[in-house]
């Protein structure tokens, strides 16, 4: 059943305000959502201030630097710092996205900084990602096929090719389920946004031979009609991708081998 | 507490082999009430403002009858269809099967009233 309201070790007090550093002229202020699952507290939202005149552009650059010089308790999930990895993806703003590549000039105001929506915290910036990763592991993202090994390699048009372009660069962030409300309602059992797009890219790769299968399987009222094309996954991708897109494109081939 | 892996969790038990067929009926419907809204607002406003005897001779006729009982079976067919959606999005568990089961009755209800009412009109 739908939850409208946190439980009520889940609601967000007021956190620590951390002093302004002395003598800078150009400070911003960032609230960032904390929850440290060991000391029993309930989660908060702490403030800090950054100066910018010694901080690099993105959210990622002022997340490091207030690990780095004023809490080294913070907690998040970094590695590329070039939106390659998918690592940081967390709610900026009201925004999933990637900190490494999201300019503090996008945002007016205080910084507000909260882990991945609807997703069971580890610590602080950190979601469990477990689920979704084998959600991901369910749709065989591995080419599947039948016929014997080629000596050499399984050849593709270049028209084929360029039908995986807006697939393939997924980088499985987990920004675009997180921010789909069928995801947050039914993410148990609707494959989401993310697993549904990688789903694509093997369903229309020329050299796959498990179309079917492949199809069968996604044959579910839950794994994938659960999307409603509400397109908050095409807004959020911090990639650009159009997952809402694939999904049609998936349900356009049921129909197709249906009727 | 379960101690299921998260890839047993994420399978669960399997796809259930149907969805498809909803979604083309809800896209057979959409279309038809496309072309069957505008047609039932005509008929109906042509309707109105008669006296009784002038809306039973109204109705008589085969095309605001036919159109008002096509309207009637095809709304709520749809509707009843895109409220199960709704329902399995929200309710789970037993609460689901019996809301989903009142809603079946009560469009299946409405649309014998509905006919009923239409024949008699018309009749």
């Amino acid at each position: 059943m739908v939850q409208l309201t946190l439980p009520k070790n889940s609601r967000i007090t007021t956190g620590k305000t951390w002093p302004k550093p002395e003598g800078a002229t150009n400070v911003r202020k960032f609230q960032i959502y904390r929850w440290n699952p060991d000391d029993g507290q309930n989660p908060r939202v702490d403030t800090y201030f950054v100066d910018m005149d010694e901080c690099g552009p993105m959210v990622l650059d002022a997340l490091i630097k207030i690990k780095n010089e004023i809490d080294p308790t913070l907690t998040f999930r970094r590695s590329c710092r070039e939106g390659i990895c998918g690592s940081c993806a967390m709610n900026i703003d009201g925004i999933n996205t990637l900190a490494c590549i999201y300019g503090m000039d996008e945002i007016k105001g205080d910084v507000k900084i909260y882990p991945l929506p609807h997703m069971p915290v580890v610590k602080d910036l950190i979601p469990d990602l477990n689920h979704f990763y084998a959600q991901h592991a369910s749709i065989m993202p591995w080419l599947e096929t039948k016929t014997n090994r080629p000596a050499k390699e399984w050849k593709q048009s270049i028209e084929d090719r360029k039908k995986l372009d807006g697939l393939y660069e997924c980088v499985m962030c987990a920004s675009c389920s997180t921010s789909c409300p069928s995801y947050w309602w039914n993410g148990d059992r609707y494959l989401g946004p993310a697993a549904l797009l990688h789903a694509y890219r093997w369903i229309i790769d020329s050299r796959d031979e498990a179309t079917g299968e492949r199809l069968d399987e996604l044959e579910d009222p839950f794994k994938l009609y659960r999307c409603h094309t509400i397109m908050n996954c095409a807004k959020t991708c911090p990639k650009g991708l159009n997952p809402a897109k694939a999904i049609a494109e998936i349900k356009k081939m049921m129909v197709e081998r249906t009727v | 507490m379960q101690y299921l892996t998260e890839r047993k969790r994420a399978e669960g038990m399997g796809a259930g082999g149907q969805g498809t067929h909803h979604h083309w009926q809800m896209m057979v419907s959409s279309a038809a009430l496309v072309i069957l809204v505008p047609l039932f607002v005509i008929t109906f406003a042509n309707g109105l403002g008669g006296t009784y005897e002038e809306v039973l001779a109204y109705y008589s006729r085969p095309f605001p009858a036919i159109v008002t009982g096509l309207t009637l079976v095809v709304v709520i067919i749809h509707l009843m269809r895109e409220a199960q959606v709704a329902i399995e999005d929200y309710v789970h568990g037993v609460a689901e099967k019996l809301t989903l089961m009142a809603v079946t009755a009560f469009s299946y209800t409405l649309i014998a009233a509905g006919l009923f009412a239409l024949v008699k009109l018309a009749l």
